[in-house]
């Protein structure tokens, strides 16, 4: 490896990109052969249209209240049946989709934009300042996640924004632990060894070399723990935590529904059912994603 | 092993260190006036600065902090703004309805998880790998509160089998106490069990595959025997650490499990103390939370020497 000149690595990165189509290929034909990643695949795709297009697939206000429709049973005008204010329950599960896709997404993002940056450093640079950082890490994991986020919503006060930041900077630690393992085992490949050799600096080598091999890793936690996230933010907005009425969000819906469940316990199935079917659908996906990105066969 | 025993306790302690700076900043970064919240809205300035001096406010951050820690340390969490009552004394009252909750849960996930993931490993890509994977994963995607208000909806509305809300200690009436604890383990049990089943089923299939069970095998071992007396065994440990790190999960469930089916527990404390800013309680009951998870995962760690004998030599 060391007598390629320096010049070549052009062509490396042509071969490489056209090994990428290929075993993309075959990634897609393995795909195929698990329907059940598939299917959760179109029905978070599903999920994310039912957000965009929330404004016309539900016709009714889901804000507007009727008080001679309170808690009807499904019908034909309503499908999923009233609230306890007259509220279209369809309307409401429909935009409730927005904040829990927002939240999920939102909470994620966040914690990767914190986590793997520090995960990075640490497991790049080693010595005291990773150990600082692990045990401030191993600190932040002895906090049950939902005891941290209420702890930090109560300093923040209760709002979707906030509980997302909490939700976030709850699931951090885990993505600075995946990230600096992943560094750590990436390091010890020739090629990082020999991009130092050919004299690349630490920011590329980290941006160059680690990063897009730890990529695909991070992509596969990251689709498991959306789940995990939108049911957090449901648990949050259930327990008032999180988003206030009377903005529509399948947790609190769940909340007000537990009070009807003997007069109407229509207003408790939907919302429910949405949230397990979200993230049933993505961890279906990201199931599959693992398969697709780590072949070892489990 | 000892050198290990020893590093090992290090970090723990390291960590609780650190968690206890996390915690009295965090109680500290709440918005308002801690005296203000102590004395009660009606208190004028004087009552005020009362109690900043009967506290200790007025002191530097650092010094306060000491002395919080040193009367921590000593097993003084101050006491409840609202009952009056201490903080250690609140939580031991508590923290048994939580416990058997917890127990249950875990022997319910136990019982479901260890037998379906070493069947699902054992008959792996079969019709029964595949169911049991399937239900695995309906119990990681399923809303452990809407699981609990379905149950409530079937059982206690529709069926009228059993009371949906409400605590009786087990020594009062066992039958009335396990009657209104059926629900909330099932509900606390499932997503613990979803977890345990993967983690059986994948530390079964890398055993499966290891060299002495091949030998097993060969030297014309029934497939019972290298279950039982080869597989299992090893195939466990990694469910042991996993068993450790899911004590926060069991916690966070608690918290949620115990609000539905207004179990008078650990968990639902800990929301009266948030919503009624009871922060004494906070401090308290999230540090001993936290303190109890690391003490369980170094246990965890100790337990794993134990279990397994090449740890204790490559470490």
């Amino acid at each position: 490896m060391s007598t390629r000149p320096a010049a070549t690595a052009e062509a490396w990165v042509l071969t490489d990109a056209a090994a990428g189509t290929a075993s993309g290929r075959r990634a897609w034909r393995r795909l195929l052969r698990r329907p059940p990643a598939v299917v959760g695949a179109v029905v978070v795709l599903l999920f994310a249209v039912m957000a965009l297009a929330a404004p016309w697939l539900a016709r009714t206000d889901p804000l507007r209240t009727d008080w001679s429709k309170i808690r009807k049973p499904p019908s034909w005008t309503h499908p999923f049946g009233t609230d306890d204010l007259g509220r279209d329950v369809f309307s409401r599960v429909v935009w409730g989709s927005r904040v829990s896709m927002q939240a999920g997404v939102c909470a994620v993002l966040l914690a990767i934009a914190v986590g793997v940056p520090i995960g990075l450093i640490a497991g790049y640079y080693r010595g005291a300042l990773d150990q600082l950082v692990m045990r401030f890490t191993d600190a932040w994991l002895s906090f049950p996640f939902l005891i941290l986020a209420i702890g930090l919503v109560t300093i923040l006060g209760p709002s979707l924004t906030n509980a997302t930041v909490a939700i976030g900077l709850g699931a951090t630690p885990s993505y600075i632990r995946l990230t600096r393992a992943l560094v750590l085992a990436t390091q010890a490949q020739e090629y990082v060894q020999s991009a130092r050799a050919m004299g690349a600096g630490d920011t590329r080598v980290m941006l160059r070399h680690i990063v897009p091999n730890i990529f695909s890793a991070l992509l596969v936690q990251a689709t498991v723990s959306i789940p995990g996230a939108i049911i957090a933010e449901a648990i949050l907005s259930f327990l008032g935590l999180g988003v206030q009425p009377p903005t529509p969000s399948w947790g609190t819906m769940l909340n007000t529904a537990q009070q009807f469940l003997e007069s109407a316990p229509w207003m408790a199935w939907w919302p429910g059912l949405a949230i397990f079917s979200l993230a049933l659908s993505f961890n279906l996906a990201g199931d599959g994603l693992r398969d697709l990105l780590d072949p070892r066969d489990y | 092993m000892a050198e290990f025993l020893v590093r090992r306790v290090a970090i723990s302690i390291v960590t609780l260190f650190v968690i206890t700076i996390v915690v009295f900043t965090g109680v500290r970064m709440i918005p308002g006036d801690p005296a203000r919240v102590m004395a009660g809205t009606d208190a004028d300035e004087a009552g005020l600065a009362e109690v900043r001096e009967k506290y200790g406010l007025n002191d530097p951050i650092p010094v306060q902090y000491a002395r919080w820690l040193a009367l921590a340390v000593r097993g003084d969490l101050g006491e409840s703004i609202r009952t009056r009552e201490s903080v250690l004394l609140t939580v031991r009252r508590k923290l048994p309805i939580t416990f058997q909750l917890a127990c249950f849960a875990i022997l319910i996930a136990i019982a479901i998880a260890i037998p379906v993931g070493v069947l699902s490993a054992f008959r792996r890509n079969t019709v029964w790998d595949y169911v049991a994977n399937a239900l695995s994963l309906c119990g990681l995607s399923v809303p452990s509160f809407w699981l609990g208000i379905m149950l409530i909806l079937f059982f206690s509305v529709r069926l009228g089998w059993l009371p949906a809300s409400g605590f009786v200690p087990f020594f009062e009436d066992p039958v009335a106490n396990l009657q209104r604890m059926a629900m909330p383990a099932i509900v606390l049990g499932t997503a613990l069990a979803a977890v345990l089943m993967r983690q059986t089923r994948n530390s079964m299939i890398e055993v499966l595959s290891a060299d002495y069970i091949r030998t097993a095998y060969s030297k014309g071992l029934a497939a019972r025997a290298v279950i039982f007396r080869h597989a299992i065994r090893n195939g466990l440990i990694p469910v042991v650490t996993i068993l450790g790190l899911q004590m926060g999960a069991l916690i966070s469930g608690a918290v949620v499990t115990e609000q539905i089916f207004v179990v008078p527990g650990f968990g639902r404390l800990i929301v009266e103390a948030v919503f009624t800013r009871d922060y004494p309680l906070v401090q308290g009951v999230v540090l001993l939370t936290a303190s109890a998870y690391v003490l369980i995962n170094l246990l965890v760690d100790i337990s794993y020497t134990v279990l397994d004998p090449r740890i204790r030599v490559t470490r």
